[in-house]
């Protein structure tokens, strides 16, 4: 029934605006079944956005977002939720529910949508911290964690209801180089172990070209480059390498949009 | 567990003290003569002058409360006032001959019905209407029947 | 100007108008909630009602307390000190105790709520629900608006009766009014439907306060500052809305 030649998720013309500021303007995007999927893009190109459009908490102006073939803009709300299940998403500071410990957030989806008893809850919980390494800080509130284990906790509580599609939302943003290796390393263990596809967005390349098998570079609200790590790397466009070494100055000014400095500082342009 | 179990004593504690004080409130800063209108009947009777009765006055004999004002309003046929009020049902042996004035609680405090015992035989009940009625003594009328009463005796 | 004030008139109108739908999108989800999460509700109750308990008796007890020293003063200018019981019941039963209880309910519950809130959706939390299909507003938002239209009542009558007793103490056991004479005077004047305009003000109250609480945290920017706006707003917009409801009302019982 599913079409697996197709993408996952396919994303086609998608406008989209906050206010006067155009987001998103024609954009294309096709993410693979099991694998890995990369969104790149400087601060500011929207990728936070991108990711709350697939999952419909925003709706775009124009264009459409396909999961398994179903266009997302067309589900009522019951829909949309059974849709949403097949979703774990990782949000950029874990986004744990702070009145609860980690083990009733672990526990919290499967609470909230099945009613297996207490036992089974706790072997499914224990299950997914053991998985992501912290069985042992189960009675533990989020505010005692670290930003690099509340991570992990809302990586196990995202995985709880076995879901078909993982997103990051900038998982390795201000972590330390360890943690930081430890949420590399469950990203790729997740999505190979569990047989899921992932989505990733985030600006941090070298750990992207370690994780992800395909990659897009987004700005100006399109599509600028995509393609295998390699690739990107090895590219001729001046803004992908521009993003892909950290030059300061290229296409992306490092100079914002100004007057022209001799003048503004003469002071010609006051009138 | 252990915190769960002090919400729910906590919560169980708070609602037993606010029905504890609503009861209270209802049943102790309230007198207890509130009548709900099923076991009690209604009565009518005629004033010429009601002065400032009002809807909830109290209807007392020898003094003490037995039913309320329920309606006080004006017949535009009969060109007087007529006056329904409820009776407890506990009191159903009053004398149909009974009659009814508007007396004032007081010097100045608020007006009520006193009912006075007749000897009939026949009881008052549910739409039974007093005959014997006296009016509310109104102040004005006094003080002016005091000062003119040299014209009253002319007439 | 004459625009700007049109569109400030056509935002507002707007506003209030997803204040209702949002009420009533609150409405409708609370049968299921109560049928099925009565435990979220419970423990909302706690928050509103049982740890707000401290602040309304002692606020009570004080508020009675100066309804007692001033009724008497005045009322004794006219041999009248024996109503001092009556007049406290009225001011407390009718007026102060629904009010004053509305105002510290927006001030120690509104605020947390709105503040709790605020922050939930600040740190992605309602997104995160949102995610896991599991919809923020019956969630969290229902059992918390619940929990403060049940509280209210309690709360209210609480600081009534704590009120007359501030009043009893201080009028009956420190200035030597009669007490037989301070409860039937009260008992005598009072109305069951005086008492039942004060349980209609503070359930009235009660959904306001819980509703502006609810609906200020849940619109909050999610930033620092949005939140901490937010709860200013609660504070003021509840105790603007308690006073014209409170008026109105009054009226309509008049």
């Amino acid at each position: 029934m599913i079409d697996s030649s197709k993408g996952l998720i396919e994303i086609r013309d998608l406008d989209y605006s906050r206010g006067h500021r155009e987001i998103f303007k024609g954009l294309n995007i096709s993410i693979e079944r099991g694998k890995v999927t990369a969104i790149m893009g400087p601060s500011g190109t929207g990728k936070t956005t991108l990711l709350r459009l697939i999952t419909r908490q925003l709706v775009p102006d124009h264009g459409t977002i396909l999961v398994d073939g179903i266009d997302i803009a067309k589900l009522n709300q019951r829909d949309l939720y059974k849709l949403r299940r097949r979703f774990g998403m990782l949000f950029q500071n874990g986004a744990l529910l702070t009145d609860i410990n980690v083990f009733e957030n672990v526990a919290f989806p499967l609470r909230e949508h099945t009613r297996l008893p207490n036992r089974l809850i706790r072997h499914v919980v224990l299950t997914k911290l053991h998985a992501v390494g912290l069985r042992g800080a189960a009675d533990m509130m989020p505010a005692e964690l670290s930003g690099g284990m509340a991570r992990r906790v809302a990586l196990a509580r995202a995985m709880v209801m076995d879901p078909d599609i993982l997103i990051y939302d900038e998982p390795f943003v201000g972590l330390d180089p360890i943690s930081m290796g430890v949420i590399v390393r469950l990203v790729r263990k997740m999505n190979d172990a569990l047989g899921i596809s992932s989505i990733l967005v985030s600006h941090d390349v070298q750990e992207i070209a370690t994780v992800s098998d395909c990659s897009y570079l987004i700005s100006d609200g399109k599509v600028a480059a995509s393609g295998s790590p390699d690739e990107l790397s090895n590219t001729s466009s001046e803004l992908v390498r521009q993003f892909m070494h950290g030059m300061a100055d290229g296409p992306v000014a490092f100079h914002f949009a100004a007057p022209n400095y001799a003048e503004q500082l003469l002071g010609r342009d006051v009138e | 567990m252990q915190q769960t179990r002090s919400v729910e004593l906590g919560t169980g504690l708070f609602v037993l003290l606010g029905m504890a004080a609503l009861f209270f409130l209802t049943t102790q800063t309230t007198g207890s003569d509130n009548f709900s209108g099923d076991d009690a009947y209604a009565v009518t009777a005629r004033f010429e002058n009601v002065g400032s009765l009002k809807d909830r006055a109290p209807v007392a004999m020898s003094g003490v409360t037995i039913g309320r004002v329920t309606e006080v309003r004006f017949d535009p046929e009969a060109l007087d006032a007529e006056v329904t009020f409820v009776i407890d049902s506990r009191y159903d042996q009053i004398p149909d001959d009974s009659d009814a004035s508007i007396l004032t609680a007081g010097l100045l405090g608020s007006q009520y019905i006193g009912l006075q015992a007749g000897g009939s035989e026949f009881y008052l009940e549910e739409g039974s209407e007093i005959q014997f009625t006296q009016s509310a003594i109104v102040i004005e009328n006094l003080i002016s029947k005091y000062l003119f009463k040299n014209d009253g005796d002319a007439e | 100007m004459l625009r700007e004030t049109w569109y400030t008139l056509i935002d507002f109108v707007r506003t209030f108008g997803a204040l209702q739908l949002f009420f009533l999108r609150l409405l409708i989800n609370s049968p299921t909630i109560i049928l099925r999460r009565g435990g979220l509700v419970v423990k909302q109750v706690y928050n509103a009602g049982a740890l707000s308990l401290v602040i309304i008796m002692v606020c009570g007890l004080f508020v009675g307390g100066v309804l007692g020293l001033q009724g008497y003063s005045n009322l004794s200018k006219f041999n009248a000190e024996d109503s001092v019981g009556t007049f406290a019941a009225f001011s407390l039963l009718k007026e102060l105790g629904p009010v004053i209880t509305a105002l510290l309910f927006a001030g120690r519950a509104g605020t947390a709520l709105a503040s709790e809130i605020g922050l939930m959706k600040a740190t992605d939390q309602l997104s995160a629900m949102e995610m896991m299909a599991i919809n923020p507003l019956r969630r969290v938002l229902v059992p918390r608006f619940l929990g403060g239209v049940i509280s209210m009542p309690f709360l209210a009558a609480i600081f009534s009766v704590v009120g007359l007793f501030g009043a009893h103490i201080v009028a009956v056991n420190l200035l030597g009014v009669d007490p037989g004479a301070f409860w039937q005077q009260m008992q005598s004047t009072l109305e069951i439907s005086d008492i039942n305009e004060g349980i209609i003000k503070s359930f009235v109250f009660g959904v306001v306060a819980s509703l502006l609480a609810v609906w200020e945290g849940y619109n909050a920017i999610p930033t620092a500052e949005g939140v901490s706006r937010a709860t200013t707003r609660t504070v003021v917009i509840t105790a603007i809305a308690v006073l014209i409801i409170d008026f109105m009302i009054t009226a309509s019982f008049i």
